[in-house]
């Protein structure tokens, strides 16, 4: 329950102001940026959720903007900070992009929807597609104005009638996130795949959808063999439109989908991987200058191919005068990151790229330690996923019959992926042959 | 020349626009009174528009009240909207003008449109105006009737609205009872909103028990649940999590129907359903089920981790708590914890704090090199805390010592001023839980002397030279150093220490000491300022001058064990916090009543001084209990005058 929520800019103004209660003085938002201020740490976060007088102040920063919600009771805070989130959402759907701009531009239009999304502090309606459908950018007359669609209190409150589409299509996108932590000696810390399952839908009418994936849990319910490798997901998260009880019973995953781009289901699998990308690296630090050695391994078969693959190397931010040499790909400095930047448009399975580079240092330099930043690496394999999942079918049924066609792509891709650097070499003669 | 003259000009441009600006704002009011009063539609449409922007900005226009009203009634939804926003903000300071409105209103209630009815009794709940109330009454009633469940569920929000401003105009007109009806209307979101409301109220009117759960409507709750949009389901769990099932068969079924929920995309069902099964673990008894449940919240709750910042940090400080509850919940889960180099910082302590809480003796080698690796960081505060962590687990495991020695050692060669520091300190720790067995580590410390200079590791590097005197070569010297600079120290706690340690060191070793303790001792006791410092000298020199073997037994004596400070919290504040998971409360681990002011007292302004002085009593009650969570304890008093003179009455 929040009592107001304010869209603020960076010095803290209010550019929108919503008071849902009158229980809270508007004043106390005042105190929000000194608060803010006060706890900050060296990197400029700050606690989500602070309090003081009796206010606690939930908030989250979007660009050049904070949402922040106030409330004076001990009310749900994940609730009110997932109804930031949603409320930044529609606000993107909406406008492109949240910022300040954006919001000066569309004060009425934020005013309206704050107004449908939240009713004395309690969230109501959040899906945006709902909302784009009765509250629109383009005034109106009361003779053409809008009436509340069916969709917003029904049971399914995601998806309206009457949609018509000449030609029925489904697109399915399966995306698995690697996320990996490995350490220089090329132990993985931790590894798991985020995968989540997109959907792009153009049908007609009302239809229901059954999707079949292999899963393992249901392979072994029902006695089935699996042909093939089943996957057996960790923990499975659906959008609202999956009937959950269903799932829980029989493992169906049966739904009537919102129309256009959502997103289905995530699920995750905590499996010890292999890196698909793998750097080792050799750091060598002397007095004026810092090299470094970095092998490349692409660690998948060679059939896939990964590409835009680019692998960032942090150095010292007071590195000068690189000089690079690279087998495949381009490499860039970029200063403003504190980093290289090694670029390979395709990389394919089994291949080894090697990277040397130089770089030179101030001769004098403070005493503190460096720090080290890992080393991340940003690709996409398509047509493969690391968890093996496949979609088996996808069961369109609509009552006037119609015949659609669904079409699957997979696609592996980085997700959080953090190499280690190793300690730099210091001491002796260099080991590492000149550019 | 020309460079200056340019110069000149400028400025007397820049002056003139001033001036030309303030003259347009202070007419800005005048000129948009003229424009709201406009023939023309259009130009009415973007005066109101501006209003309300300026509104928005802080600037007062409720001298427009009047001129804005006059444009109520209008046929587009926009400007509507906008003029109820405007009546919103300025009703409360001046309700006598609102009246002028309510015509308008109570017209609007009875519109075609279902948006149009409940954007009227929305909008009037939200005034806050007592004389609205009477005018409210009847179209309220209706449209808790309406046809259109987006006009009722609405209708229902209003009732808590009502029964806020005036709980009798709610009970007279038979509100109350209507939104226990609502609870079996046909609609899943006028079911969810009832809910709320029937909490709501109950919350405003304690003791008063308006209304309760019964066992009656549970069934239909739980098929609602399946059905209505999130906000709805977390309404509905929320209601159910506080429920008291009548037998345990109830408690066990509604806790199967509910186990779907944690598969749910918003993180807040996934938190609210994993109260709602903490809640009921008092009601069910079968082991297997319990087992079932707990087996199936750990997937959910790690996948929160995977969400926005704000969202892990909540679901983390949760996580602490439930760990309190189940210790052994998240055991084999220990590497998900591990900490990103990116993650924010306020995310990074929780994670340290997860990872030592749920750490076993199997698994202490890994956490003890990612601890190493933080301690790394740049973040002194986060290293700070690594650091203890390593300590914690050198003490909490004895297998584990060994190799947190190890690391801690490792971490001091890298002469990283305030790692030494931290490093020290915790080495004394883990030093008096294994007395006798590390002392080849000391010899290495004491390479590391010039490095430490913060009195509380310097109190901990003088108590280990004294404790291990017969394993440094050089004891003499560093000690004599130290002894050296006796009065240049400020910080009592180091001069004791040398103190102590200088009688440690003559004890064990009669001949090489001698010197030295008479050295300190005299110091301490001729020319040391402070009291405490030059009693504890005197007592030493007279028990060591009458009765060395009396000093043997009190300098020499074995300390008692050095136990970890519990970090879990005390059993009813664990109780209260798992029955409200996902409260503020949860994140800032405190009562709800340290934060939360009573009804009469207003927010968000610093309470007066006589108020402060309850509010600093309660924050001292539950200080002990609530712990130190690094912000400030319990309502922040930092504002409210000049506290420390009122402790001292």
């Amino acid at each position: 329950m929040a009592s107001s929520i304010f869209i603020l800019d960076l010095k803290g103004k209010p550019l929108i102001a919503r008071d849902y209660r009158g229980d809270i003085p508007l004043s106390a938002i005042e105190r929000f940026m000194p608060l803010l201020e006060e706890r900050e740490d060296e990197e400029g976060t700050s606690l989500p959720v602070m309090t003081e007088n009796g206010v606690t102040y939930l908030h989250l920063r979007e660009k050049d903007v904070y949402l922040v919600a106030l409330t004076r009771k001990n009310t749900n805070a994940m609730t009110l900070l997932q109804f930031l989130h949603h409320l930044s959402k529609v606000f993107t759907e909406y406008f492109k992009t949240l910022e300040e701009e954006s919001i000066r531009d569309n004060f009425v239009i934020i005013y309206e929807l704050l107004d449908e999304m939240m009713d004395y502090g309690v969230p109501q309606i959040t899906e945006p597609k709902i909302l784009q459908e009765y509250i629109t950018q383009e005034s109106h007359m009361l003779e053409v104005t809008p009436r509340p669609p069916m969709a917003v209190t029904n049971a399914v409150s995601w998806r309206s009638e009457g949609i018509s589409y000449r030609k029925n299509e489904v697109f399915l996108d399966v995306v698995e996130s690697i996320n990996m932590l490995v350490n220089p000696t090329g132990n993985v810390l931790s590894s798991e795949i985020q995968g989540a399952i997109k959907m792009k839908v153009y049908l007609s009418g009302m239809p229901e959808l059954r999707l079949g994936l292999n899963d393992k849990v249901m392979f072994e319910s029902t006695g089935r063999s699996a042909k093939g490798k089943a996957v057996e997901m960790e923990d499975i998260r659906f959008h609202q439109c999956v009937r959950l009880s269903k799932f829980e019973s029989d493992r169906t995953i049966s739904f009537i989908p919102p129309d256009g781009e959502f997103e289905l289901m995530t699920y995750r699998l905590n499996t010890q991987l292999k890196p698909l990308i793998w750097c080792e690296s050799v750091v060598e630090s002397h007095r004026g200058r810092v090299e470094y050695m970095v092998k490349a391994k692409a660690q998948f078969k060679s059939r896939s191919t990964a590409n835009n693959v680019e692998i960032i190397v942090p150095v010292p931010n007071d590195a000068d005068s690189p000089k690079f040499k690279s087998t495949i790909g381009s490499v860039k400095y970029a200063p403003e990151r504190s980093a290289f930047v090694w670029k390979i448009k395709q990389f394919q399975g089994g291949k080894e790229a090697l990277l040397r580079a130089h770089f030179g240092l101030p001769s004098i330099r403070d005493e503190d330690p460096d720090r080290r930043p890992p080393i991340s690496v940003k690709f996409e394999i398509p047509y493969f996923t690391t968890s093996g999942i496949q979609v088996r079918y996808l069961k369109i049924v609509e009552k006037s019959g119609y015949q659609a066609l669904p079409w699957v792509r997979y696609i592996t891709k980085n997700g959080d992926y953090q190499l280690r650097m190793p300690e730099p070499l210091t001491s002796g003669a260099s080991r590492l042959p000149p550019i | 020349m020309m460079n200056a003259a340019l110069q000149t000009n400028f400025a007397r441009l820049q002056i003139m626009k001033r001036k030309v600006l303030a003259a347009l704002r202070k007419g800005e009011n005048y000129e948009l009174k003229t424009e709201l009063n406009s023939e023309y539609k259009e130009r009415r449409k973007e005066a109101v528009r501006r209003v309300i922007a300026n509104m928005t900005v802080g600037k007062d226009v409720s001298g427009l009240f009047t001129d804005v009203l006059k444009n109520m009634h209008t046929d587009d939804l926009e400007i509507k909207k906008l003029i109820y926003l405007y009546l919103i903000n300025y009703a409360k300071t001046q309700p006598d003008l609102v009246i002028l409105a309510v015509n308008t209103f109570v017209k609007d209630a009875e519109d075609t449109n279902p948006l149009i009815r409940a954007l009227a009794i929305r909008t009037m709940g939200c005034l806050h105006v007592q004389e609205v109330l009477d005018h409210l009454s009847d179209p309220l009633r209706k449209c808790l009737k309406d046809p259109s469940p987006y006009v009722r569920k609405t209708a229902v929000m209003c009732v808590a609205k009502v029964y806020d401003l005036s709980p009798t105009t709610a009970e007279e007109n038979g509100f109350v009872e209507d939104v226990r009806r609502a609870l079996s209307d046909s609609n899943p979101m006028v079911i969810s909103n009832a809910v709320t409301v029937l909490t709501e109220i109950n919350e405003m009117a304690p003791g008063q028990n308006v209304w309760r759960l019964d066992a009656k409507s549970v069934p239909t709750l739980l098929a609602a649940v399946n059905e209505c949009v999130e906000w709805g389901q977390i309404a509905i769990l929320e209601a159910l999590a506080d429920y008291t099932p009548k037998t345990e068969k109830e408690a066990e079924s509604i806790c199967e129907r509910l186990l779907p929920r944690l598969q749910h995309a918003n993180g807040s069902v996934v938190l609210t359903t994993v109260r709602l099964l903490l809640n009921y673990e008092k009601y069910v008894h079968r082991a297997d089920l319990l087992s079932q449940f707990t087996k199936k919240m750990v997937p959910p709750l790690i996948t929160l981790l995977s969400s926005e910042p704000e969202i892990q940090y909540v679901a983390l400080r949760n996580i602490n708590i439930i760990l309190q509850r189940h210790p052994k919940l998240l055991s084999k889960e220990i590497r998900v914890f591990f900490c990103k180099y990116n993650d924010p910082i306020y995310v990074k302590y929780e994670k340290l704090d997860v990872l030592v809480r749920i750490c076993s003796e199997r698994n202490t080698e890994p956490l003890l090199n990612e601890l190493k690796e933080y301690a790394r960081e740049v973040d002194v505060d986060f290293v700070r805390r690594a650091i203890q962590a390593i300590g914690r687990l050198a003490i909490r495991y004895e297998s584990s010592a060994d190799k947190a020695v190890k690391v801690l050692v490792e971490l001091l060669q890298l002469k990283v001023n305030s790692v030494v520091q931290d490093v020290v300190v915790v080495l004394r720790d883990v030093f008096r839980r294994y007395p006798r067995n590390f002392a080849d580590v000391v010899p290495t410390l004491c390479e590391h002397i010039d490095y430490v200079n913060e009195p509380d590791a310097k109190a901990a590097l003088i108590w280990i030279l004294g404790e291990y005197s017969e394993h440094i070569s050089n004891i003499s010297n560093l000690l004599g150093t130290c002894i050296e600079s006796f009065l240049e120290e400020e910080d009592e706690g180091v001069q004791l220490a040398l103190v102590n340690s200088a009688v440690k060191f003559f004890l064990k070793r009669p001949q090489q000491g001698q010197a030295l303790v008479l050295k300190a001792l005299q110091t301490a006791t001729e020319k040391c300022a402070n009291p405490d410092v030059r009693d504890r000298a005197y007592i030493y020199w007279r028990l060591l001058s009458a009765d060395p073997n009396a000093a043997r037994t009190v300098a020499l004596v074995e300390m008692p064990p050095v136990e970890l400070e519990s970090a879990n919290l005390s059993a009813p504040l664990l109780e209260e916090l798992v029955a409200e998971l996902g409260s503020v409360a949860s994140v800032l681990q405190k009562p709800s009543r340290l934060f939360v002011y009573k009804k009469a007292d207003k927010a968000g302004v610093p309470r007066d001084s006589e108020m402060a002085y309850t509010g600093l009593d309660d924050a001292e009650g539950g200080a002990a209990s609530a712990g130190d969570n690094g912000t400030t304890g319990g309502i922040d008093t930092s504002n409210e005058g000049e506290p420390e003179l009122l402790i001292s009455f």
